[in-house]
């Protein structure tokens, strides 16, 4: 050891750098937004340090009552979309099922579809004047009020289930035969297999689509916004708040906002704890063979899946036929008509064409963030790498609006305004939409042998060349099913964009959320159909280019 | 191109120790080197701080006097042959194999001349336009092969490159891998912890252990001469017993009172009564009325040979991994021993190696560490 000379020989690279860069990015639009909502919450309107904010929220009833009904939304949904998701999961899975496919891609619409867009059309079904209640008010028969705190939960629940459904099934495939082998060779019964042996498989992936639910329900924006009629819970209020703040510093706005952003890192810490505590590494050698129905259970459990997912199709229908059908005044009339489509293009091209413009820049600008993070976040992790992915998550976790909030209270004055342009719109569509592509690009990473990255270099080819020539070439696939997720999450995303759009920069999602406010169905639906169909290409191309890659959440 | 390791030090943050503690070594030019030791030995860290994919921590290597620890790997000229092989997924036969050669800029129909000669003399042209991941493990690393040598690199690295393929195709793959380095006459590195393949394929060899080489020579005197027990036991199989020097002129060492063995290889500064350690191969024997008493546990028929797993019974035997055994050609088998019968052996006093009691050196003449 005497002769070894001990070498620090640490420059840095075009990793560092470009990690660099994107923590700089984020320390200024994620981080310090997220500092100035602290601080806010708990400043006065003259800018003192209060707790009086707090106080406020927590002895006034009304306050209260909002959380407590975003709890109450969340836990029984969360319920729901379990009893509904789980068992359609293991049915699909494990049996063979005519029709699986596209099932398969009838669900996923359900869950991408504008967030309001199932609200709105049950009102145009079950509402005071909708078309179903008035049919069944021919036949005296009276049908429990869409509004409120019940509707809301029913349209989130066939908007959530398929959550549990996907990472259900996705966990479900990839058991091992030979596991489910092993328990039936020992007298296992199928009762009894799937209590001892599947289900204490599953439940990390249960609970992680419990969590995800769950948020999702609280953070909801867009649904209780239209059927809440009065029904307030803290996603909404946050909104409402910060509207009716005078002199905008939304102090108040910002503790709501503070209140709800701990809440779901509490869930959240307590799930990952959960979590880790019993997660199981699988990757089926020999996936399950699925069998056949029996007569009688076959007919149940075509009857009870076709059941739920036209169900949920409904409001996609409805938003279809009546795009097509004339409008009088704000009613509509039988026939078939473009009307609708004709002021939706002619009045609202400018909606139509930021959102594509938009959302284009931000995949963009996600997909090669994600590739270049992922790649240094697995072969060059250092403290930046890990800084980058801790904080990416939580715009996963946190509500839309909140972060719609931190951005607008970060950038409303000097030295960087930012509200009301483009701009910010675009980087709140990058933070919240990121992580999709951030994981799926860090899994598909984790999967590629170093060793080739190696071989391109010993042949010549420099490492940065390589990642673009070789590395970057080979993520692309596994990318693909995270960009495709975050592409159309942001085609829809709502409750950020309400925060900060005005009459520039508005978005469709947020244009279709206006014309419903307004009541005027007809143009809502037509430009709803044009989202909704955006919204199902993307995701044919998606199926249609990957072959039988799963869609990764 | 010689290859010159001086004072080598490898420290990784999270051991405990230096990987490689300080290692020196000179790979001749033209030959085929093997690195050989158990996992964790540093034989593959070697390896890749040769190729560049590893810092060092200390000392210098050179390629025919340049020292390379700062140049970047592409620019090292290297070819490297990968466990995994490392095709490029994306790209097709004759375009992994053009691959480096574009690195380079090399004329089109320079370029063509070189990828046919090379698929050809790696038996792969019919593949050249199909995609890799269709092809068998053993076409695979033939890609990985003509991709290495097409370049004409200064050095072939090879880290356990034939570790993925079944039995008979390594077997195949040894012969192809040899000739093809004799044929191109370039300096190779080759790393295995399969002494098989490493006697079967090598020039010279090095043994490792814990980041110090523990012998460097040909397979054969490696075999037969190993220079202290790890070796004698890492390669092939030995059993070993302490015995004492008796006579230093004499050259005897006793085992037991029935077995002294005169070495006439045995060095001439050990003294009488000195403690040394006997290793004996399974097959360096020969059945006595009176010598080693050993009891037979098991056998197993392998074959052309009969191995006893034994437990000696009246000399201070070293177990190592759990038992003893002793190999019996089949051809000279008079009948097979029973379970639980005793016989008595004497070892081969020419054919056994003595070392220090520490087991560290050997005690015969003429054997080096490095060799």
């Amino acid at each position: 050891m005497d002769k070894a000379r001990i070498r620090v020989k640490w420059k840095p690279d075009f990793w560092f750098w470009t990690t660099l860069a994107i923590t700089l990015v984020l320390i200024l639009f994620l981080v310090y937004p997220l500092i100035t909502l602290f601080v806010r919450a708990f400043q006065s309107s003259t800018g003192e340090f209060t707790l009086a904010n707090f106080e406020k929220f927590f002895t006034h009833a009304y306050y209260m009552r909002g959380l407590y009904n975003a709890m109450f939304i969340g836990v029984v949904v969360t319920v729901f979309s379990i009893i509904i998701g789980a068992p359609m999961a293991y049915l699909m899975a494990m049996y063979r099922f005519k029709g699986q496919r596209m099932l398969d891609i009838l669900i996923i619409i359900a869950l991408l579809s504008p967030p309001f867009i199932g609200a709105y059309s049950w009102i145009l079904l079950l509402g005071r004047n909708g078309f179903i209640s008035n049919m069944l008010k021919v036949v005296g028969i009276k049908l429990p009020s869409i509004y409120g705190i019940p509707g809301i939960i029913f349209v989130l629940i066939l908007r959530f289930y398929p959550y549990v459904y996907i990472y259900m099934k996705g966990a479900l495939q990839k058991i091992d035969a030979s596991l489910i082998e092993a328990a039936e060779s020992m007298g296992c019964g199928p009762v009894k297999k799937l209590f001892t042996v599947v289900l204490p498989l599953i439940l990390p992936t249960i609970l992680a689509a419990a969590i995800m639910v769950f948020m999702s329900a609280i953070g909801d924006f867009g649904t209780i916004m239209v059927l809440g009629e009065g029904a307030q819970v803290l996603s909404t209020m946050v909104y409402k708040e910060y509207i009716n703040e005078v002199g905008g510093n939304s102090n108040f706005a910002s503790a709501i906002s503070l209140i709800m952003g701990i809440m779901t890192l509490v869930f959240l810490f307590a799930q990952n704890y959960v979590i880790n505590k019993r997660s199981y590494t699988m990757n089926a050698l020999k996936p399950i063979r699925k069998s056949n129905f029996s007569k009688g259970m076959g007919i149940l459990a075509y009857a009870a899946v076709y059941a739920i997912i036209i169900i949920s199709m409904i409001p996609h229908v409805t938003i279809l036929v009546t795009s097509f059908l004339p409008v009088e005044g704000k009613m509509f009339r039988a026939g078939f008509s473009l009307a609708s489509y004709q002021t939706v293009f002619s009045m609202l091209g400018r909606p139509i064409k930021n959102t594509f413009v938009y959302c284009f820049i931000a995949i963009v600008v996600i997909v090669i963030v994600s590739m270049l993070v992922a790649y240094a976040s697995v072969r060059k992790p250092n403290a930046l790498t890990h800084f980058i992915n801790g904080v990416t998550m939580v715009p996963y976790i946190l509500p839309g609006a909140v972060l719609g909030l931190t951005l607008l209270i970060s950038f409303n004055r000097d030295p960087l305004v930012l509200i009301g342009t483009s701009t910010i719109i675009i980087i709140a569509l990058i933070i919240r939409r990121l992580p999709y592509t951030l994981r799926s690009a860090t899994a598909i990473m984790y999967q590629l042998s170093p060793s080739v990255d190696e071989a391109a270099i010993s042949l010549g080819c420099g490492p940065v060349r390589t990642f673009f020539k070789v590395t970057a070439r080979l993520m692309l696939p596994g990318v693909f099913s995270g960009a495709i997720l975050s592409w159309v999450t942001i085609l829809n995303e709502l409750s950020a964009s309400f925060m900060l759009y005005n009459s520039k920069t508005i978005t469709m999602s947020v244009t279709v959320y206006q014309y419903v406010a307004r009541t005027e169905f007809g143009t809502a639906a037509a430009l709803a159909s044009i989202l909704t169909l955006t919204t199902i290409i993307s995701l044919i191309i998606f199926y249609t280019m990957s072959g039988d890659r799963e869609m990764s959440l | 191109m010689e290859i010159r390791a001086e004072h080598v030090v490898k420290i990784y943050e999270d051991a405990p120790t230096p990987t490689i503690p300080d290692l020196s070594l000179t790979i001749k030019d033209g030959e085929l080197f093997t690195l050989l030791g158990p996992s964790g030995c540093g034989k593959t860290t070697l390896l890749r701080i040769f190729a560049g994919f590893n810092t060092l921590e200390g000392g210098e290597f050179y390629f025919d006097d340049r020292p390379m620890s700062s140049v970047p790997p592409q620019k090292r000229n290297i070819g490297m042959v990968f466990q995994n092989y490392a095709i490029f997924p994306h790209l097709n036969v004759r375009e992994n194999v053009e691959f480096g050669l574009k690195m380079r800029k090399t004329p089109a129909d320079e370029m063509k001349r070189r990828v046919d000669e090379i698929l050809k003399t790696c038996k792969i042209e019919e593949y050249a336009d199909r995609l890799p991941d269709r092809l068998s493990g053993g076409q695979q690393q033939r890609i990985a092969l003509a991709r290495a040598i097409v370049i004409n690199p200064g050095v072939l690295l090879m880290d356990e490159p034939l570790s993925n393929l079944d039995a008979k195709l390594r077997i195949e793959m040894r012969t192809t891998v040899r000739e093809l380095q004799k044929q191109v006459g370039i300096t190779t590195v080759y790393v295995t912890h399969d002494q098989e393949e490493a006697l079967s394929i090598s020039d010279r060899i090095a043994v490792m252990k814990l980041g110090v080489i523990q012998q460097i020579n040909n397979p054969m005197d490696i075999y037969l001469r190993p220079y202290n027990t790890f070796v004698a036991s890492f390669i092939g199989f030995s059993n070993l017993f302490y015995g004492t020097v008796e006579s230093v002129e004499g050259k005897t060492v006793k085992l037991n009172d029935d077995c002294i063995l005169t070495i006439p290889e045995l060095v001439d500064d050990v003294v009488a009564g000195q403690r040394v350690i006997v290793s004996m191969r399974p097959n360096e024997f020969t059945y006595a009325e009176k010598g080693l008493g050993m009891r037979v546990i098991s056998s197993t028929f392998l074959g052309q040979n009969m191995c006893y797993k034994v437990e000696f019974i009246d000399s201070e035997a070293l177990e190592l991994e759990d038992e003893n055994e002793i190999d019996e050609p089949m051809n000279y088998l008079q009948r097979r021993l029973a379970d639980n019968e005793v016989v008595h052996i004497i070892p081969m006093a020419d054919k056994v190696n003595v070392f220090t009691e520490d087991g560290e050196q050997s005690l015969i003449k003429g054997v080096t560490r490095n060799g």
